[in-house]
């Protein structure tokens, strides 16, 4: 099978899913078991493109042509690959721990569900192979509306005015902001598509560039850097896979992802290097890292901290893409990955606790650990990766960051990363702490072990274990990076 | 190609004009509702495809002059097609022929039977004044059929159900008259000063004239009667009531056909006939347009959030759609006359398809105030998946025609560079602000329960199927945009070039 072909492939794939999802309908099994195949058939698919690009090619194809001289294109490159590889992979686990969530917890219009997880996934995996600017606009803004149903899910008065914010940052500033730059790049720079080392270099000049640079961050809305963070934890009303996979994965990556490639395909990080612009989002992003991380030691609801340590940790990925150097680059993509499990994990066991401990406030957890140990365990290991300690994947992500902050001249930023860390592993680790060495208040429902429905368990373990192997093997992970910015 | 076909080629001009306005007062005697429909739509069906054939001829062989009664101009009534009126008869000849077949039923629901022989004729008559002012070449012809359509546009509005459509037409009537004088007295100054009234003739002989002040005068009269027509703020005030109260499907038929042949007439006027040079150097006609344009799509986009009765929202928002055209107009630019071009094509295909899903709930549950359509997303699936992709297109999401339309904006914003960055900010945060609008009226079919007559099923076909081409048209003309585009900058070079030839 043509490259090009498996290209186009891993949109329809997931795109023919939603079909026989709906088709199997009357049949949840057979319909989750539609899910499981395509997710499965995707991930091969990643995997083969993955194998043909670590080898240095760059396949590419052009889907339509809506403007002259602006296609709706693919391309994949490494950058591209490894977000890919990621949502893929992913997609498989919170299938699987969706069915035992989903049915756990008498959710109803599950089919829905399914569907709308599908489409969103399609839309992703455009988002990871668009070859211009104006794909990845169209993309985004596709993943938006698809997820928008995800989010309102529970069709409450509290679900509509979350969807209300919800698409009205995500949309609003991608409209207002992203759009406008996208069109002024193409105003000077005559073309939108992603080339390495940039397109604007000699193009724009002086102030319009961390003007333009501002549009494009603040314009992907998805990327939740602050002021502009709201949607993520008003998203947190839709069910717990969708906030941990789209919400904590998926389409927050695919904001981040779309900065840090704007950063690197559409500027050039030596063109931001040398005209300064990217130096005042350095620190816009890294107040959001620390504020975010603030927010999160105020919330007693366990998701509502998790989705601000996310607003926090996304801004990581910004920040290393403003770095403007190789080891930014590169702790950026890493930590794309590295955050993807941990967070996932974390969001994971939240709707375990939901599910079988029917928990959802912080406070709430004392003792919980003694009835569920497998998910606490592995909300332990985690946290140990968000805040990036050894030995989990999330430490490389750090040190890269860490390395790049420096090589940028900004101790300041290196002691920003350190304060965050120690603040994260403060409000992460009170959850285990409080779960496995606080007395309960009352006696526990339970007598024994009560863990979560199996197939949730199951996804859980998946990525706890992968946590811990990130940080053996990276070395696929980090040759891919390096193909996109080597040092 | 037989000789008899080569003849009937040659009369395609007149033809376009002359079947609708033949089969108007058939349909009128024939007494029978469904037959006078079948007419309608047949009479439409063949105006689209000599409209086609039209655009076809002119792209491959240039301008097509035909003189009526073999009278020589300046003499005798030219009709002159170039590819701006080309352009402008696809349009109202698509908008046509989509909308008369789905009037069928719409009409039977919404009008009494006795007076639907009458609604077709006057349909099929205001489709041929339309047709007539975009295909004439001769100023004083374009008064008279602005006067035949506008006369049975009065007739349409005044056939809706509720009472007050009686005085939206009156209204209309008012204002809408008031503009045809102001036309009239531009266009009799104009042949004061030249003794013509073609408009090739008048292109050549004007700049002879322009110091006078009568032929400033005329270009006043002209101007602020054609903006009434086209409904450009502060003139708007005759459009929200007319469109709220009139038939569903006269509704879509105005709003995608009536303010774009204006806007034609504007082009046709100020950049064809005075000169694109003595518009935008002498009168200032940008500098005059620019400011209410912009008022216009952010103060009616504005009101546009607060409606509850959703048919007034989308009028509001079509003000506010005229003034992105207006917009693209007064940057004086081929980039931004492409972009004025391309929203009328698209805002017709948007507007089009947005009320004529109003209209399909109008069949079902009578009313489009946004609290009865509350939960209908369930009820009638397909239509409101209509209106969920109209209103995308109406914001400007990628993949739709409102995409191109903004793209196309900005793009001609920013090429002015300086400044004009301001002005592209306002077109996105209107888009923004569309989504506001649209949003509401989806957010209250999708998130709130239905708590109307239990019985309440989708529309039936023959309301849909009309519905779903303009949908696809969105869509298509979103994803496929070259030749749309190519043919409205290559009209737009020709406008500021002055006439084509």
């Amino acid at each position: 099978m043509s490259i090009e072909l498996l290209l186009a492939l891993s949109l329809a794939v997931p795109a023919a899913g939603t079909f026989l999802i709906l088709l199997l309908r009357r049949s949840p099994n057979a319909r989750e078991a539609a899910s499981l195949v395509t997710a499965g058939a995707l991930f091969a698919i990643v995997l083969r493109i993955y194998g043909v690009v670590s080898s240095g090619e760059r396949p590419a194809v052009v889907l339509a042509e809506p403007i002259r001289g602006i296609p709706i294109a693919l391309e994949a490159e490494p950058l591209g690959v490894l977000f890919a590889l990621i949502a893929s992979f992913l997609w498989i686990v919170t299938t699987m721990y969706s069915i035992g969530y989903m049915r756990g917890h008498h959710e109803k219009n599950q089919t829905r569900f399914y569907v709308f997880f599908a489409f969103a996934i399609a839309s992703v995996m455009g988002v990871a192979f668009a070859g211009n600017l104006f794909t990845l606009f169209l993309f985004y803004e596709v993943l938006s509306l698809t997820t928008f149903p995800l989010v309102t899910h529970a069709g409450t008065d509290a679900a509509r005015r979350a969807g209300r914010v919800y698409l009205g940052i995500l949309f609003g500033t991608s409209i207002a902001f992203q759009l406008l730059a996208i069109v002024w790049t193409y105003s000077v720079a005559g073309t939108l598509d992603f080339r390495t080392g940039g397109i604007l270099d000699g193009r724009l000049a002086g102030i319009a560039v961390p003007v333009l640079l501002g549009l494009f961050v603040f314009g992907i809305g998805k990327a939740a850097v602050m002021p502009f963070h709201r949607w993520l934890p008003a998203a947190m009303v839709a069910p717990t896979p969708v906030s941990a996979l789209l919400h904590a994965v998926a389409v927050v990556k695919a904001g981040v992802f779309s900065v840090l490639k704007i950063s690197v395909y559409v500027f050039g990080i030596d063109f931001l290097a040398a005209a300064g612009a990217s130096i005042w989002l350095m620190w816009v992003a890294a107040a959001t890292i620390v504020l975010g991380s603030l927010v999160a030691f105020t919330k007693d609801n366990l998701k509502a901290r998790l989705a601000y340590s996310t607003v926090s940790q996304l801004s990581y990925v910004v920040l290393g893409a403003m770095l403007a150097n190789s080891w930014g680059v590169i702790g950026s993509g890493l930590h794309i990955l590295m955050h993807a499990f941990g967070k996932i994990t974390l969001f994971f066991c939240a709707g375990a606790i939901m599910v079988a401990g029917h928990k959802s406030e912080v406070s709430q957890l004392k003792g919980l650990g003694r009835t569920m140990p497998v998910t606490f365990g592995a909300f332990f290991i985690g946290t140990l990766s968000i805040v990036g300690l050894p030995p989990t994947g999330g430490s490389w992500s750090k040190w890269f960051l860490g390395v790049g902050s420096l090589e940028a001249g900004q101790v300041g930023l290196m002691a920003v990363l350190m304060v965050s860390s120690l603040l994260s592993l403060a409000y992460l680790m009170e959850i285990p702490l409080k779960g496995f060495f606080h007395k309960p208040d009352e006696p526990p429902r339970h007598e024994g072990i009560h863990e979560g429905p199996k197939w949730s368990l199951v996804a859980i373990v998946t990525t706890a274990v992968a946590c811990l192997a990130l940080f053996l093997y990276p070395e696929p992970f980090y040759r891919l990076m390096t193909m996109v910015a080597g040092p | 190609m037989g000789e008899g076909a080569g003849r009937v080629t040659a009369h395609l001009p007149i033809l376009q004009v002359v079947v609708p306005l033949l089969a108007a007062p058939i349909c009128a005697v024939l007494r029978h509702g469904r037959a006078a429909a079948w007419l309608a739509v047949l009479a439409s069906w063949s105006v689209l495809g000599i409209a086609l054939a039209l655009l076809g001829q002119v792209m491959a062989g240039g301008v097509i002059s035909y003189h009526i009664g073999d009278w020589v101009p300046p003499i005798g009534i030219e009709y002159r097609v170039d590819i701006v009126n080309a352009w402008v008869l696809v349009i109202v000849a698509s908008i046509g022929a989509v909308v008369a077949p789905y009037a069928i039923a719409s009409v039977e629901h919404e009008i009494a039977a006795r007076r639907i022989p009458l609604f077709y004729a006057a349909y099929l008559l205001s489709l041929s004044g339309l047709l007539g002012i975009a295909i004439t070449g001769d100023v004083f012809n374009v008064f008279v059929f602005l006067e035949i359509s506008s006369l049975s546009a009065y007739a349409l509005i005044s056939l809706g159900r509720p009472r007050r459509a009686l005085t939206a037409a009156y209204r209309y009537l008012i204002m809408g008259s008031v503009g045809a004088t102001f036309i009239v007295i531009g266009i009799g100054l104009l042949y004061v000063m030249t003794g013509s009234l073609n408009m090739a003739d008048l292109a050549e002989l004007l700049p002879g004239v322009w110091d006078s002040r009568t032929v400033k005068v005329a270009y006043g009269f002209l101007g602020v009667g054609i903006c009434l027509k086209l409904a450009l703020f502060p003139l708007h005030l005759w459009l929200p009531n007319a469109y709220a109260f009139a038939p569903s499907p006269v509704t879509a038929f105005m709003a995608s056909t009536a303010t774009k042949v204006a806007v034609y007439m504007l082009l046709r006027f100020f950049l064809s006939i005075f000169g694109a040079a003595f518009s935008f150097e002498v009168m200032a006609l940008d500098r005059i347009l620019l400011p209410l344009a912009l008022v216009a799509v952010f103060s009616m986009s504005l009101v546009a959030i607060f409606q509850v009765d959703v048919k007034r929202l989308l009028a509001y928002s079509s003000v506010a759609q005229i003034g992105y055209m207006i917009l693209g107009l007064s940057f004086a630019s081929v980039t931004g006359l492409t972009a004025t071009l391309l929203h009328l094509f698209n805002h017709a295909l948007m507007k089009g398809a947005l009320f004529m899903a109003l209209g399909c709930v109008v069949y079902r549950i009578g009313s489009v105030h946004i609290d009865a359509m509350a939960g209908l997303g369930k009820r009638m699936p397909w239509t409101m998946a209509a209106f969920v992709v109209g209103g995308l297109s109406l914001v400007g999401v990628p993949l739709t025609v409102g995409f191109i339309s903004k793209w196309y904006l900005i793009l001609g914003a920013l090429e002015k560079g300086g400044l004009w960055i301001a002005v592209a900010v306002l077109v996105l945060v209107t888009s923004v602000m569309a989504l506001v609008y649209v949003w509401r009226v989806v957010e209250s079919a999708y998130l709130r329960e239905f708590s109307g007559d239990e019985g309440t099923r989708e529309a039936p076909l023959s309301l849909l199927a009309p519905t779903w081409v303009l949908v696809a048209a969105n869509v298509y003309f979103g994803i496929d945009a070259v030749r749309t585009a190519g043919v409205a900058r290559q009209a737009a070079e020709v406008l500021m070039a002055g006439i084509g030839s």
